[in-house]
């Protein structure tokens, strides 16, 4: 089976309902479909909003290639992954993993696998704005992430 | 007769290393005795007070070359677009 992989780099919001509802038509064999949320947040009211800046063309490619990578790895009929730029306020989702397969094994191996290699190799990064109206630092990469992304190394 | 031979490069910068250099991309020109990623960021370090501070620590800045990841002992040779960022921390 070909598997319907879509990627979208935007700025808008996305309705994860109705992307989790689309994968979940995919056909009368779909049995699991595994979805990701991530949001901003505010880290216990430190935080106003963050920026995500990314490096346009390649981030495409690298989610591309992470997502691929995904629908060899495991029988898949679909996967969606949105990851938004800009400035986003507490709660708003930044990114959004959904996978559907026939079994529950695969649709959440590949949504973690997926958001694990995300993490370490698409161009985004974050910056902060703090609650007092400064601007704050950029995040730091966290050496878990490294960690989680090479447990999937064959 | 001699002349010192220079290839030119686009450089693209994002995060921190764009806002501690100053520019989010330019062309330079760069000496063809600069092979690799690690060079070419070590020659950017000699051109000014901003490029020394973006890349005061160069083993945490990463490199792209065409939009792919390099290593920094990756050959800049007919690169056009090399792009320098932090660690990233999307998702």
């Amino acid at each position: 089976m070909t598997p319907r992989l879509t990627i979208r780099i935007q700025s808008e919001p996305f309705d994860a309902a109705a992307e989790i509802e689309a994968l979940s038509r995919l056909g009368e064999d779909v049995g699991a479909v595994t979805s990701f949320t991530g949001f901003c947040r505010s880290e216990g009211g430190r935080l106003a909003a963050l920026e995500l800046e990314h490096y346009p063309g390649m981030a495409d490619d690298e989610i591309g290639s992470v997502v691929t990578e995904a629908s060899t790895r495991w029988p898949l009929f679909g996967v969606t992954v949105i990851h938004r730029h800009g400035k986003m306020e507490p709660g708003d989702g930044i990114v959004l993993v959904v996978t559907a397969s026939s079994h529950r094994t695969a649709s959440f191996d590949a949504a973690n696998f997926i958001m694990d290699y995300l993490k370490t190799r698409a161009p985004f990064w974050k910056k902060e704005y703090r609650a007092d109206g400064t601007s704050g630092d950029w995040v730091d990469a966290k050496s878990v992430d490294d960690a989680l992304a090479e447990r999937w190394k064959v | 007769m001699w002349s010192i031979s220079m290839s030119e490069l686009k450089l693209v910068y994002f995060a921190w290393v764009r806002e501690r250099v100053g520019l989010s991309e330019e062309r330079v020109s760069v000496p063809d005795s600069v092979l690799t990623v690690a060079e070419l960021a070590g020659w950017l370090q000699t051109r000014g007070e901003e490029y020394a501070y973006a890349f005061e620590n160069p083993a945490i800045v990463r490199a792209a070359i065409n939009r792919k990841h390099v290593k920094p002992d990756a050959s800049i040779a007919g690169a056009s677009e090399i792009a320098f960022f932090p660690p990233m921390t999307g998702g």
